[in-house]
């Protein structure tokens, strides 16, 4: 007989494995998800997931599908929260503090209360990001955010109405387009590939008997 | 947090360590490989495929469960669809919410067209956000597309369509910058020279990543570029059925709201199907790293509008699924685990294998151990071997794994299981489709004005795919196919809609004798308790 425990899902109370996830807890008590689940693996950020366990004070939050169940969970998922997103022109933006003062204003009126780091399913820093963020500091803001998967749940529970993962998305891309070195063995390939410097030698690849590809294949030089 | 007897295993790891960090196993001749495939790879597997009765490769076999979909009832009466009146009218009809649509979608906006994209699950559920490890592009002083050719062209059995082969190879670098334009970030050295290293199979080091959410990063860019040039999204809403017109070319779907059941439909001068792999329906029993969604929808949508397929036989088992614990059992362990210098290592404490043959020769080696060779280790959901991760800390020093690899570790670490201190044990889990839709160099399948990019093509890559050149093929043929598809709706004129094809199709299923009750596309796999 498998180990039992006993779960609440938005309530209503079901007897599951306690070996599962939530999102196989849900599953196994017969829900076919649609919403609130995405790519089970913990990258995707679908099945953000509050919970309570009866008779304690803190309400938790999690991934579903990458947390275990635990006797007398109470669950409710959030498979949707409104983050507000700004739209830019990422050619037309610069790197500047300027620009979260005009797209992201409220980050200025964040009171200091940790809630958003407190519920990061992915336990990052959020109030720390956001600080970056505000000083203008995107290199850091991005490190910082950088393994944020989008579930919203800091938002949800930010008074100042702060869309975290949206603000930090904002600092990667212009740390990432802007403020980090330029590659400039990259460049030169892509100039010499426009070029066609490699035309020829592969046109002659191509046209080589499978054999003689077999040949160059199985004797080739591997980088130590 | 790991059983006695496991713990137990692990000392046996342990104890031979030192000596197996400094080993460099042989790698495998080419004959060796080849006998080890055919023995022990789920490809050779007789019993698991069947032979396709109806359909544009009538008399080719596929895998059992595919077949099943391929020649499965539609899900639309088309007698009951109004043609009429659609509910949208644009020029692109992406269907696919991944890299490859969302790259296309950019690539269609640019040129100008009217694009919309429609995904059953939301925007950015997709493979892409799981890939880990990285992307390649021959980019180094050292490296050339042409070696970047021959180790892809090599590692997939020397059956990848060499047109293909070549744009892919030829496009990386320049998909690479385009990517770091938008503003993903890889990791680079202070002087900018990005970091690279091996994948299984590479003979450069050209695998770029962004640590180990390389395809996250790159897939939540796109996403937010899509959001920022405002095309619109139809979310939670699947594709059901491709629409032709009269002559014959492709103009739009049958659209399902998953929620609420709602039929629509979608008129287009051009369809691009980017619906990506089919890990869901766990081809003979594996577990599979992929997401929710992946269940080979556009491949009986192009099937049945009479595409044709191109190696729908061939599937890539990751060699390094996670088999313990069972909450994460299937997950993927990035091979870049391997690159950064963990070995494979069966029960005795061996490391039986070089760590980095391509992915098929990996996966059936492990098989082996784990079945014939009797050295596999014994955990509550069968055998694995191990993966000595502490030994990336030894040869890059202490940090190494959580400035490189922290999703993995916070993934193990969510089960007290600490990788910089104890290896985890592994076992092949289905990861990729090889084969796919047929298309041409402009990404255009047999079905005129029906384009295709990323995991739903076959023949980029041949019968096995290298790391890291999923995520750029997506880039690569994504981008090309929304350049191909704006720029054919330019000059198309779509006839009256039909759903012809669908009835003919029927009419041809009952002709070869099925009678079974199949419904496809799939959609969504059931895990719900069978009681």
């Amino acid at each position: 007989m498998e180990n039992m425990v006993h779960v609440f899902l938005f309530g209503k109370q079901y007897e599951v494995p306690a070996s599962l996830t939530i999102m196989g807890a849900m599953e196994y008590a017969g829900y076919q998800l649609v919403r609130g689940c995405g790519c089970r693996n913990g990258f995707c950020g679908a099945c953000a997931t509050i919970y309570r366990i009866k008779g304690d004070r803190d309400l938790k939050v999690c991934l579903a599908c990458q947390t275990q169940v635990e006797e007398n969970m109470y669950i409710a998922t959030l498979p949707f929260f409104p983050l507000v997103k700004q739209v830019y022109d990422i050619e037309k933006v610069t790197p500047t503090q300027q620009i979260m003062m005009q797209l992201y204003p409220e980050i200025y009126a964040c009171i200091g209360c940790n809630a958003c780091t407190k519920s990061c399913t992915q336990e990052l820093n959020v109030m720390q990001y956001i600080a970056y963020a505000q000083r203008g500091d995107f290199e850091k803001c991005a490190e910082e955010s950088f393994d944020c998967v989008m579930c919203g749940v800091c938002s949800s529970r930010c008074p100042a109405g702060i869309s975290h993962p949206q603000v930090a998305m904002l600092a990667r891309r212009l740390n990432g387009k802007y403020l980090a070195p330029k590659s400039e063995h990259l460049e030169n390939r892509v100039r010499e590939i426009q070029n066609g410097d490699f035309k020829e030698l592969l046109e002659g690849l191509m046209q080589k008997p499978i054999e003689e590809m077999k040949e160059l294949y199985n004797n080739r030089e591997i980088e130590q | 947090m790991y059983t006695k007897e496991l713990l137990e295993s692990i000392k046996k790891v342990e104890a031979a360590r030192e000596k197996n960090v400094a080993l460099e196993p042989r790698r495998m001749t080419a004959e060796e490989k080849e006998t080890l495939l055919r023995t022990y790879h789920p490809d050779y597997k007789e019993g698991e495929f069947a032979v396709l009765s109806i359909g544009p490769n009538k008399g080719e076999k596929v895998p059992t469960e595919l077949a099943a979909l391929l020649q499965g009832n539609s899900r639309v009466d088309p007698a009951e669809i109004d043609l009429e009146n659609p509910d949208y009218d644009v020029d692109v009809l992406i269907i696919g919410g991944g890299g490859a649509g969302t790259s296309a979608a950019i690539e269609a906006d640019n040129a100008g067209a009217k694009v919309m994209i429609v995904t059953k699950l939301r925007m950015g559920d997709a493979n892409t956000m799981m890939a880990e490890g990285g992307i390649q592009a021959a980019d180094k002083e050292n490296d050339s597309p042409a070696i970047h050719y021959l180790d892809a062209f090599g590692g997939g059995h020397f059956a990848a369509k060499p047109e293909l082969l070549y744009r892919l190879v030829t496009e990386a670098p320049e998909a690479i910058q385009w990517l770091n334009n938008l503003g993903v970030e890889f990791d680079k050295a202070p002087d900018g020279t990005m970091i690279t290293t091996h994948g299984g199979g590479t003979s450069r080091k050209r695998m770029h990543a962004a640590k180990d959410y390389s395809g996250a990063e790159i897939m939540r860019t796109l996403r937010d570029e899509v959001l920022n040039r405002e095309i619109p999204v139809v979310d939670f809403t699947a594709a059901i059925e491709l629409i032709l017109d009269e002559k014959g070319q492709a103009a739009g779907a049958v659209l399902l709201n998953m929620e609420t059941k709602e039929i629509l439909v979608a008129r287009a001068k051009t369809v691009i199907i980017a619906t990506g792999g089919a890990g869901r329906l766990h081809y003979q029993g594996f577990p599979t790293s992929n997401h929710y969604g992946a269940t080979a929808d556009g491949l009986v949508l192009a099937y049945r509008a009479g595409a044709k397929l191109l190696y729908a036989d061939t599937l890539q088992y990751h060699p390094t699924g996670a088999a313990y614990p069972e909450q994460i059992f299937g997950a993927l362990v990035t091979e870049k685990v391997r690159s950064l210098g963990a070995k494979l290592i069966n029960v005795d404490g061996e490391a039986f294998m070089h760590p980095l043959e391509t992915r098929d020769v990996s996966a059936a080696s492990i098989i082996r151990e784990c079945s014939d060779r009797g050295k596999g280790v014994k955990t509550p959901q069968g055998y694995a071997v191990w993966l000595d991760t502490p030994m990336i800390e030894i040869k890059g020093g202490p940090g190494t794994i959580e400035k490189r690899i922290p999703a993995m570790m916070r993934m193990f670490g969510k089960y007290d299981i600490d990788i910089r201190k104890q290896p985890i044990l592994v076992y092949p889990t289905l990861h990729y489709q090889n084969g796919g839709i047929d298309i041409n160099r402009e990404c255009e399948s047999g079905v005129p004005n029906l384009f295709v990019a990323g995991e739903a093509v076959g023949g980029i890559h041949g019968r096995n795919r290298l790391m890291g050149n999923s995520l750029l093929d997506i880039i690569v043929f994504g981008r090309n196919a929304g350049k191909s598809a704006a720029a054919r709706a330019q000059d198309t004129t779509t006839g009256a809609l039909s759903l012809e094809h669908v009835s003919a199709f029927q009419a041809e299923r009952s002709a070869a004798g099925l009678s079974d009750e199949t419904v496809s596309p799939k959609l969504l796999p059931d895990y719900r308790r069978k009681k």
